[in-house]
């Protein structure tokens, strides 16, 4: 076979050219094996709540988040709002972001309709967790992780009926939440004595307290008060003491103080959501959705609670709720 | 004290045109310290987030720059004249309220409960100036009472009428579609969904700028806030202007109400509190001064836009959110530090 007369020069040209290009191929070989082993390209997930600044609740959810994202090589954006408008804002950049998957909180439900259709035409698929449960799957959502509000209340108002409370109160401390108001009425319903709710700014924790006093000192025949979220439970029970009320404090969520105080009989018992496997689940469900395809709980809510820790439970979770993950 | 705050009138060949040089007068503008604060903040914030850069972005920065800039209409023009309204924030929720109110509970057609809303919201913003005009205690005092009975008739009233703390959902009822159309809606440019509320944000400004510059009563908002003693004094009618002027607030608070309430179908009754800072930190960032007397309807809109592009910014450069107002904090300082040196080396050189 005749060879060009520079054969070997192009030859050795060409061998140059793909050496200084890297001489890498774009697709298949080894390395997409590896990649595809070790569960794909890098993720971005966007997580938008409708939390507070400096809520240990939500810390507790971001916290179940990071582990997923770190687990499953997922870069985790999180940001929030408590303002239903502003939260839809957030949602939005997070879908000007390219995010491959969003997690988002329903505890405004109408708020969030018009951008979750948005996160839909972007074919960003979208898991909501924590409240609405209810709105979820209307609003597009491949699966909720959170527990369902009125069956929580329920549980609250049994339990509280069991430590021999007979008038109580249920202390609403975000305005406007309609998973905060379904507990206090689920409660209600399974109560059987007289329980009303008192409405107070959760972000201002001195307003809490006086607010509870106030109500203690104004009606001495309350012998229970029902928090809706772990920060307010050890307030209360400050609050009663100013009072000087015998009230029993029960609350909804957990965090490590409360661990202490549920050993010591200052709170009877709490009813926990688990909010990291809230976080964890719902980052690691659209994972498994980018990754296999896969769908979590069947277009149905996946409950993480409600658990009841009381007294007795309380021990074997402090070591957890020390880490901050309980 | 701005030149501007002396002369109701120009007559055609006043000494006081025609000598300084474009350059000059430019210098001079009020809004000119946050137009170059609002450059660098741009060019910022493209240069650390990738995502900033895009169109869609870039248009949900308007959005929520239009949001705040529609009340920094009002607020700045009452800002010049001299005032506060601290009630801006709850009077936005009190407005939206009213409107699903009285359109569910009476089963109305909700053009008359948008009616209803216009007319009890500017009857607030008339209460507001009546107060004023008629205790003469200053408006922080007054706004500040008429701030904490708002939030507390919202609650009330709310639970009271529909049990539960949010108004029921208006979104079923005859005219929503159309109320939706013109409060709520977006347009699509070359692709990208501008909300329409940026349209109505610049039209508010050109009429308030219109106002400001090209009208007698433009003359008066310069003069009752720069001294009103002295404007009395030359028969402005100040009471009459300063009214005027909570019902300005109140306009764009009921327009702000109508945008939320068609966007959202339903209002959370606690909502609202706390923003009216940020429309007076528009219009101060704007160049609006807070003794009155000085700024620009220009101005807060350029202030909404720093503060709607930082608000964002900072999501998209994906900042560690637990830091997020200190970075507004700090965004805000510098570039209100910005505004102040530009204004100090034009007073020197003019």
């Amino acid at each position: 076979m005749r060879l060009p007369r520079h054969a070997g020069r192009i030859a050795a040209a060409v061998l140059a050219a793909a050496l200084a290009l890297g001489g890498c191929s774009g697709s298949g070989g080894k390395k997409a094996e590896e990649k595809a082993a070790s569960g794909g390209p890098r993720l971005k997930i966007a997580m938008v709540t409708h939390s507070g600044q400096g809520d240990t609740f939500w810390d507790i959810v971001k916290k179940g988040a990071e582990a997923a994202a770190g687990k499953d090589n997922v870069q985790l954006l999180y940001s929030a709002d408590p303002e239903g408008g502003k939260q839809a804002q957030l949602v939005q950049t997070a879908i000007d972001q390219k995010a491959d998957g969003i997690v988002v909180t329903l505890a405004k439900p109408d708020a969030m309709r018009d951008v979750l259709a948005r996160a839909a035409a972007a074919k960003i698929p979208v898991v909501s967790i924590n409240s609405g449960a209810e709105a979820s799957a209307k609003l597009g959502a491949v699966a909720h992780f959170g527990q369902d509000e009125t069956v929580a209340g329920e549980a609250a108002g049994r339990q509280l009926a069991k430590i021999g409370a007979k008038n109580a109160i249920c202390v609403v401390h975000e305005q406007g939440n309609v998973g905060l108001e379904s507990r206090c009425a689920g409660a209600k319903k399974t109560f059987g004595g007289k329980l009303q709710n008192l409405y107070v700014t959760g972000t201002d924790m001195p307003q809490v307290k006086s607010a509870i006093t106030a109500k203690l000192q104004a009606d001495k025949s309350i012998d229970g008060v029902l928090t809706l979220g772990a920060p307010f439970a050890p307030t209360a029970v400050d609050a009663a003491k100013d009072a000087g009320s015998k009230a029993k404090v029960a609350t909804f969520d957990l965090n490590k103080d409360l661990i202490a105080q549920l050993e010591s009989g200052a709170i009877w018992f709490a009813v926990d959501q688990q909010p990291y496997l809230q976080g964890y689940e719902a980052v690691d469900a659209l994972w498994l959705l980018r990754s296999n395809g896969n769908a979590l709980g069947g277009g149905r809510p996946v409950l993480t609670g409600p658990a009841i820790v009381t007294k007795d439970s309380a021990a074997s979770l402090a070591a957890f709720a020390n880490r901050g993950t309980r | 004290m701005a030149g501007t705050a002396t002369a109701p009138a120009r007559p055609p060949g006043d000494e006081r045109l025609g000598r300084r040089s474009p350059l000059r007068r430019l210098l001079g503008r009020p809004e000119l310290g946050a137009l170059i604060g609002a450059i660098v903040l741009f060019a910022f914030f493209s240069a650390v987030a990738d995502a900033f850069r895009q169109a869609g972005s870039f248009s949900t920065v308007l959005y929520a720059s239009s949001t705040f800039g529609i009340m920094a209409v009002g607020v700045s023009l009452l800002m010049i004249g001299g005032e506060f309204d601290l009630s801006a924030g709850v009077m936005v929720t009190t407005s939206a309220l009213v409107a699903a109110l009285v359109s569910y509970q009476l089963t109305l057609n909700v053009w008359a409960g948008v009616a209803v809303s216009l007319a009890v919201t500017l009857a607030l913003g008339f209460l507001n100036g009546l107060l004023y005009v008629r205790t003469g205690l200053p408006s922080f005092i007054v706004t500040l009472a008429t701030f904490f009975m708002l939030a507390g008739a919202n609650l009330g009233v709310t639970k009271a009428v529909t049990g539960n703390v949010a108004s029921d959902s208006v979104r079923d009822m005859d005219g929503f579609a159309s109320a939706r159309s013109l409060f709520a809606s977006s347009v699509d440019i070359g692709g990208v969904n501008v909300s329409v509320t940026v349209f109505w944000w610049l039209a508010f400004v050109a009429v308030a700028t219109w106002l400001l510059l090209r009208t007698r009563p433009g003359n008066w908002i310069f003069a009752v806030g720069g001294a009103a003693d002295a404007a009395r004094a030359v028969g402005v009618p100040v009471a009459r202007t300063k009214i005027a002027l909570f019902m300005g607030v109140a306009l764009c608070a009921w327009f702000l109400g109508m945008h939320l309430l068609f966007s959202y179908a339903t209002v959370q009754s606690g909502e609202g509190v706390g923003n009216e800072f940020y429309y007076i930190i528009c219009a101060v960032i704007g160049g609006c001064l807070l003794t009155g007397g000085y700024g620009s309807a220009v101005g807060g809109a350029i202030g909404a836009f720093i503060f709607g592009m930082t608000n964002k910014g900072i999501v998209y450069a994906e900042w560690n959110p637990d830091w997020f107002r200190f970075f507004l904090g700090a965004m805000l300082l510098v570039a209100t530090a910005l505004n102040l040196v530009v204004r100090r080396r034009v007073e020197r050189s003019g």
